[in-house]
């Protein structure tokens, strides 16, 4: 081993290389990474946010969904009563309509057989004074046996 | 290649000895390899040509080989580097930008995990110890004779690739971490801090001196220690890789077995030198933290 200069040289080389790594490769490269690393941080945060938010919105659909579908069960039942009270209406107003009809037609009815029962009485009563005036066209007066005939009519 | 040296202990010793620069004294006596002796008249800046010559060019000599390698490995690291740090984008990253960002998320993660303080420097520090000492290392890696013949073919003598295997290189950068060590000490705790932390502990305070010994050489051993185990590790890596070369010239039978030594040698050294690279990072990386924490 015997030392000369190149000791010199070489410490001087050496500084200056470390010198110009210092200043010139380090830093960019470090930059780079630095920035990298913090890229790749944010993009994943954001995912992490995505993902959430994409969770809560699901949430928020499903809720949405499960009011529609119990609105709409409501609405249904709802209708269905509103159309069993709708039928219920209807039949109650036929019945009455009905009842009211037969009781129009039976009212009818008795007239009817009230007036032919008063038509046929007077006939049957005309018949009965007509027949008694023939038999007894001779002896009976109509005067005297006015009050016989009249009676006769009435139980007729 | 290697029957083309006198002996094997010249061979060995040609592939261990760096392209050195320097000033040759005048009166120095030159001997060539063909034993003529050239006396210098006045003192000459020029290769050394063999260990003696490094030697007698004293401290203020240059190894060119250990420069231009570990300088060329460093521009290679920092050009790729800084041509992924300029295109870096934030989004998918693909090819260049893939490793580059792997590399640096491997050293960032090892000085979060050894490192408790704030200080912009030691991450990008970490980093070009890694990987400088990492391509420096790798350069064991390639057969030892390839780059020092294709030198000697084109007329240079010496040719030493791996500048890890150069203690210069390697203390170079130890001694610069240990000032940066020295410097952040003062810094966190002080100069009164960082003294009491070298005498009033781990004894009382009036065995102090014994303190100050012990601490003392614990401190100094961080950079030699540092420079060292890479320094040792690569040196007798490389030493292995030359040793199986001087197989290839004992027959073929040898030349198959060294070449299977080779191979498997090779393999086990990828390990040996990303562990080399890897250790001497940390270590930075811990010297620096034992730097800023107080103590207690």
């Amino acid at each position: 081993m015997n030392f000369n200069a190149t000791l010199i040289g070489q410490s001087i080389t050496f500084i200056f290389f470390v010198w110009f790594c210092m200043k010139f490769v380090w830093p960019p490269i470090m930059n780079a990474l630095e920035t990298r690393k913090k890229q790749i941080a944010d993009g994943l945060a954001a995912a992490d946010r995505g993902k959430h938010e994409l969770e809560l919105a699901a949430k928020k659909a499903g809720d949405n969904m499960r009011d529609a579908k119990a609105q709409a069960a409501e609405v249904i039942a709802q209708a269905e009563k509103r159309a069993a009270q709708i039928i219920e209406e209807a039949k109650e107003a036929a019945k009455q309509e009905g009842d009211r009809q037969l009781a129009a037609a039976q009212a009818n009815i008795a007239q009817e057989t009230n007036r032919a029962r008063e038509g046929l009485r007077e006939q049957v009563a005309a018949l009965a004074v007509a027949g008694a005036e023939k038999i007894l066209r001779r002896e009976v007066n109509a005067q005297t046996h006015a009050d016989l005939l009249s009676q006769l009519k009435a139980e007729l | 290649m290697a029957t083309e040296y006198a002996s094997s202990g010249e061979y060995i010793k040609h592939h261990l000895q760096n392209l050195t620069y320097g000033q040759l004294p005048a009166g120095y006596e030159r001997h060539d390899v063909h034993g003529n002796v050239e006396v210098l008249q006045q003192a000459t800046w020029t290769f050394a040509h063999g260990a003696e010559e490094v030697k007698a060019m004293g401290f203020w000599s240059i190894n060119v080989d250990s420069m231009l390698f570990s300088i060329g490995l460093g521009l290679i690291f920092l050009f790729f580097f800084r041509m992924a740090a300029k295109k870096a984008t934030t989004g998918v990253p693909a090819g260049l930008q893939n490793f580059v960002e792997w590399v640096v998320e491997f050293i960032d993660g090892s000085v979060r995990g050894s490192f408790s303080h704030q200080n912009a420097l030691v991450a990008p520090l970490a980093l070009t110890v890694f990987m400088w000492v990492f391509l420096m290392n790798f350069m064991d890696l390639l057969p030892v004779d390839w780059l020092p013949y294709a030198a000697a073919v084109s007329g240079v003598p010496y040719m030493k690739i791996v500048p890890s295997t150069d203690p210069n290189v390697t203390f170079g950068m130890s001694l610069s971490i240990f000032f940066l060590v020295l410097y952040y000490s003062v810094k966190m705790k002080g100069a009164g801090g960082f003294f009491s932390e070298l005498a009033f502990q781990p004894f009382p305070k009036f065995l102090f001196p014994v303190n100050l010994l012990l601490e003392g050489v614990g401190l100094i051993a961080k950079p030699i220690s540092l420079a060292l185990r890479l320094f040792g590790n690569m040196y007798a890596g490389e030493m292995i890789f030359i040793l199986i070369a001087l197989m290839f010239g004992g027959g073929w039978i040898l030349a198959v077995f060294g070449g299977a030594l080779q191979w498997a040698w090779a393999v086990f050294h990828i390990l040996i030198i990303t562990l080399q690279a890897f250790i001497f990072m940390t270590l930075t990386i811990v010297y620096l933290d034992m730097a800023h924490a107080e103590h207690h």
